[in-house]
Order: C-alpha cells, then structure tokens, then sequence
C-alpha cells in the first residue's frame, strides 16, 4: 500500500534551513498550520514572527533580503498574494528578491471555504515576471522543496501540502522537469498537485479498460518544460486532458492550451478542475468530487471525451490501490 | 559626509533648481521642493553618514528591468554610496519627489547637473517617479507605504548583522493614510529596531488636495507614540530642531520625526494655487511668466530663460 508521510514539511525545513545561518523563517500568524513550529522552538533565532499583517511582511521580507538574509514565507497560499498583492510585486518580484514563498493550503485543500482556498494562485502567481512556480504533489516532493526552492536565483512560489501526504514518487522533484508516470499512445493525461493522486487511482482501471494512457505529472509551471509536453502531446491519438486542484482557467489546464495554439497543433483539450467558479468549505473528497475534479468525475469525463462508455463503476474504483510511483526511466533501466 | 556649503544654503539651492526646471518645462513636482529642502539638503549634508557616490555623475541610460538575463542591472541605491556595516542605509519613499532627491544629489556633489536634462526623457533612467534603477533610489515606492516596511526588513536584518550603520526613510505624511505603514510600525516596535529612522515631510498635501479635505488623519504625533515608537514633532524648515530631534535617545524604538512643513515655503506666490499643489503645471502662458518674475524674485535670482 501506499505510504503515507506524517508532516514532511516540518522535517524537512528543520533539517535544510538549521544548515544555514542566512535564512529566515517568517511566519503570518500560522506558524504550527504551516509546520515550522518545532523550527521556531528550536532555532528561535532564525524565526521571525510577523504577525497578521501580510502587506509589511512581504516588504519586510525585501528588506532582510536587502540585508543579506533569505526568507522563507509561510503562510496559506491565499494571504501571499490576494491581499498583498502590490507588494508581492515591489518589494518581491521586480527585484527578483531571493525569497522563498511556501504557500499552505493549495485549492480546495481546507474545509475553510473561500477565504482560505488558493484557486487561481498559480495564474497569479506564473503571470508575474521573475517568479517561478513549483506545486508539490507528494512528500517526496515535499522533501525536496526547500532545497529546491532555495537553488532559484529570484523569488519562488510553492504550493505546500502538509499534514498526513502520500508518497507517491521515489525520486526528488527537480525544477523544470516534468514526470512521466505512465507511457501509452491514445490520450495524454497532464495532472498536478493532489490531482495526481486522484488520477492514479483511476488510471489501472483505465488501463484495464483498454484506454492507453500517457500519464504525467507538473510541479514546475514556470519555468515550464515546454519542449518535453510538445515532444509528448505530438505523439498522442485522441487528445489532452489536464485536471488540477485549481481554476481551469490561467493554471496547467490554460498553460497546455497555450502550447498546443502557439504550435498549431490540432489536439482536443478537456481541462478538469475548478470550472470559473468558487468553492465553498468541506473535505477534499468531497470537493473533488462536488466540484468535479475526483478519479470518478475523471473517468467518466474520459468516457465522454472518447466517445465510448468504459463500464467503470465507482466501486471499481475502491479496490484500485495506488503503489508508489517509480519513475519511468527507472523502471525502464529495469 | 560633511559637505563645504551649509545645508540651508543647499536647501536654496534646491529650490532654485527644481524651480528653474518646472519653469524650463511647463510643470513640475514643485511643492515638494518647497517643502523638504531643508530635510533632503540635512539628510544628505549632515544627518546621513554615507560613503561618496559609486555611480558614474551623468546617470547611464535605462539598462532594462530586473530579469535573469540582465546583469547589468543596478539600482541607483549607488549614488548614496556603498553598502558597508558602519554606513547608513537610506530609503527615499515617495517616488514623487523625486526630481526634490535629484536635484538635492546634485547640490551635493553627487550627481552632474547634465543628469536633470535626462529627467522624464525616454531610455532615461532619471525618471520622473523615482525607480529603482533612477539615481538615489533602491527600489519601487511609486506604490506609496512599502518604503517603511522595507526599512524596517532591513534594519532587522543590520541587527542580526550586528552593523554599525543605521537605516533611515525619508517619507511624506500622505502615505500615513495607507495601512502598511501603521504594519511597519507594529513590527518596528515589537522588535525594538532602534536602529531605524524616518523623517517625514508633513505637508498636510496629497493629490486631491489638502489632507484635511481629503481624508483627515488627526494627531499623528499621538498616533506613532501610541504605537510606541519615539515621534517627535519639529518645524520642518528649521535645520537646528532637525539636529536637535535626531540626537533624541530612542532605545529600544524607532525615531520617527514628523517635519512640519509648508508646502509653499519660500515660494509664497505659489499660495494662489492651494490646495492644488501636487503638481504644478502653468495654465497659461502668462500664469507661468507671471510666477517665473515673482517667484524667481522671492529665490534671489533672475527670472530664468525658458
């Protein structure tokens, strides 16, 4: 069975940032949500509480960057950008500040309802110049977010997942690659963050109802790895589909649209994900599939898309086990 | 850095500068000069303890924005000298002045007076709301607010550097009204950043008029001490009480001094047009002949040739 990492976030920042006398942990108020609290308890000079007050923090943060230091914001994803979002691009991103963001709660990850749901952070956040973006999908790559993060020259956005995370991939996330998780030659399955997960748990019933499905995985949406996805949408029958755990509009679904047009390429897109709407609070099970972006909405939208019923059960979907995800290069060299 | 003239003497100067060139160009940033001269001509003559301009004196053209594949980026933080631990750190906040810093980097030695003829030009780097690439500025504060915050990150970090130099922002009341400053202060107090200073031009002026007409803001004094920083209250054209007021002991908290100001000090016929003084732009020919002899008058030199 697959298994399940207890706070990646926390160890893994503790371990990276206690090696490095420069960086700063800052925290908006939300500093065990955000799972630095044992770092704050345990290297209180590197933690730099900032209160409620997300505008000063992201000038301030310029300011310590000014001063040699490199901080690490931590807060929900929504309060880095929707409030404070003047200085996210003075203080931050014009002079490409090395600043690292680690936004909690990407999407629909909290029963806390709009206030708190970061659905079009990764439009915001891949318009602006100078930013990159990263979104982890697993604790593997939870594990290696600080490092990775950190190897940036200029300010970052992240999407952390915290608490209780899967784990999905053996390897580390390395910016501007993309996973391949699956070979197959009808349909292109593009997933990021959570949606992974949901998409592995519907792809071996796929699969065993004959779909061949090329199945990959972004954590890197900017610099996005445009080349790769041209190479491997080219060679695809039937056409696209991307699901994210946010808007449809302006994140993965929009940015592999934008490829396909730039090159002219006639290729069918369904974007599944948050359909131009709000969501409201309540579990990730629930607003997956409220909202439509779970393994059963998946494959029935496949159904749709191809044309032809699949005969998939949502039970079918209960007996699906999700193991760890080798990469495929790995199980290739096999 | 101790510069041969007097600083009331550059603060004449200043005005005179900014004057001959709202004259020369049909408008200007005007009121500001006459308003914080002798702060910008203190600051820079006296108060700042600074390091001789890096920058070449004519300022290089816009050399592009920030990006990963420019490095010949640079800001114009240069022109107040290197980065060191014993020196000061100073932010300009409100970008609008900034024809008021250009022509004070020039009183002082700072900046060749063929720069201004850059100003507002297209490719130039002399911008008319300071950037950050544009001489004596180190980052964006065309976005009014973010110029204390900034300070106050990098007053923080001077601490846990454990340098010698202080960090001192040059503001303007009207940014009092945005709530990030009132963040700035919070976090300024509470981490005892005795290390950093404002001074703000208190010229009761904002676009759309005076501050009393537009969004009154009260006792701002009593505001900032209530906050808990050290605010003192000076006559923003008096050198001395600037003397006096940063010599104030503020340990544990950050100075603040609000310098009252007039924002048609030593340009009195500049009054006619109050509360309309955020820019000044001449309505008519004989409105901007007819200010070129009073005023020039009143600044002791002839009506400039335009």
């Amino acid at each position: 069975m697959i298994e399940i990492v207890k706070k990646p976030y926390s160890y893994t920042f503790k371990n990276y940032a206690s090696k490095n006398e420069k960086i700063l942990c800052l925290s908006g108020d939300l500093t065990s949500s955000c799972e630095v609290d044992e770092f704050r308890d345990e290297f209180p000079n590197q933690f730099v509480s900032m209160g409620m007050a997300e505008q000063n923090m992201m000038s301030f943060a310029g300011g310590l960057s000014m001063s040699g230091y490199i901080p690490f914001i931590h807060t929900f994803g929504v309060f880095t950008y929707r409030r404070p979002y003047d200085q996210l691009l003075a203080s931050i991103a014009y002079p490409r500040r090395k600043i690292r963001i680690m936004g909690f709660l990407p999407g629909i990850t909290t029963p806390a309802g709009m206030t708190h749901q970061a659905i079009e952070d990764i439009s915001v956040m891949r318009t602006i110049p100078n930013m990159t973006v990263i979104e982890t999908g697993d604790a593997t790559e939870v594990e290696s977010i600080c490092e990775q993060a950190n190897s940036v020259d200029g300010p970052v956005y992240c999407r952390i997942l915290r608490g209780s995370v899967p784990r999905l991939f053996d390897t580390p996330l390395k910016i501007g690659d993309i996973r391949v998780l699956n070979s197959g030659t009808d349909l292109l399955l593009i997933t990021s963050g959570i949606c992974t997960e949901e998409a592995l748990r519907a792809r071996s019933v796929l699969i065993d109802a004959g779909i061949s499905i090329l199945h990959l995985h972004v954590h890197t949406f900017k610099p996005f790895n445009e080349e790769k996805i041209l190479d491997l949408l080219t060679n695809v029958k039937l056409g696209v589909i991307t699901m994210e755990n946010h808007l449809v509009n302006g994140g993965l679904g929009t940015l592999i649209a934008e490829i396909i047009s730039k090159h002219g390429l006639s290729k069918k897109l369904m974007k599944l994900g948050l359909n131009d709407t709000f969501a409201h609070g309540g579990s990730k099970q629930y607003l997956t599939k409220y909202y439509g972006f779970d393994a059963y909405t998946l494959i029935k939208s496949i159904e749709k898309f191809i044309g032809q019923p699949l005969n998939i059960e949502e039970k079918d979907l209960e007996k699906a086990r999700i193991e760890n995800v080798h990469s495929l290069s790995k199980a290739e060299a096999l | 850095m101790q510069n041969k003239l007097k600083s009331e003497e550059i603060a004449l100067r200043i005005r005179r500068r900014v004057f001959e060139h709202c004259i020369k160009n049909n408008g200007a940033y005007l009121s500001q000069a006459c308003s914080s001269a002798e702060q910008l001509a203190w600051l820079y003559n006296e108060a700042l303890n600074i390091g001789d301009s890096i920058m070449p004196s004519i300022p290089e053209n816009f050399s592009g924005v920030p990006s990963i594949n420019n490095k010949q980026y640079k800001t114009g933080a240069g022109y107040n000298g290197p980065v060191s631990n014993e020196f000061d750190r100073f932010i300009f906040a409100p970008a609008h002045y900034a024809l008021v810093a250009y022509a004070t980097l020039i009183e002082v030695g700072r900046m060749d007076p063929a720069g201004l003829l850059m100003f507002n030009k297209d490719g130039s780097s002399v911008e008319i709301i300071g950037a950050e690439h544009s001489p004596g500025m180190e980052m964006h504060n065309g976005t009014l607010g973010i110029g204390l915050s900034t300070a106050a990150g990098i007053a923080y970090g001077r601490k846990l550097n454990k340098e010698k130099g202080e960090t001192c922002v040059f503001m303007s009341d009207g940014e009092l009204q945005e709530g990030q400053i009132w963040e700035a202060l919070q976090v300024s107090v509470y981490y005892k950043l005795d290390n950093l200073w404002a001074i703000v031009d208190v010229n009761e002026q904002q676009v759309d008029g005076a501050m009393s007409d537009v969004l009154d803001i009260g006792d701002v004094r009593k505001k900032i001490n209530a906050f808990g920083a050290k605010c003192i209250e000076i006559d923003g054209h008096d050198i001395d009480a600037m003397r006096q007021a940063k010599k104030e002991p503020h340990k544990d908290q950050p100075l603040i001094i609000l310098a009252r100001t007039c924002p048609y000090k030593g340009m009195d016929y500049l009054k006619q047009r109050f509360p309309r003084l955020h820019y000044v732009r001449f309505k008519s020919e004989e409105e901007r002949n007819k200010m070129n002899i009073e005023i020039s008058k009143e600044l002791g030199i002839e009506p400039i040739e335009y």
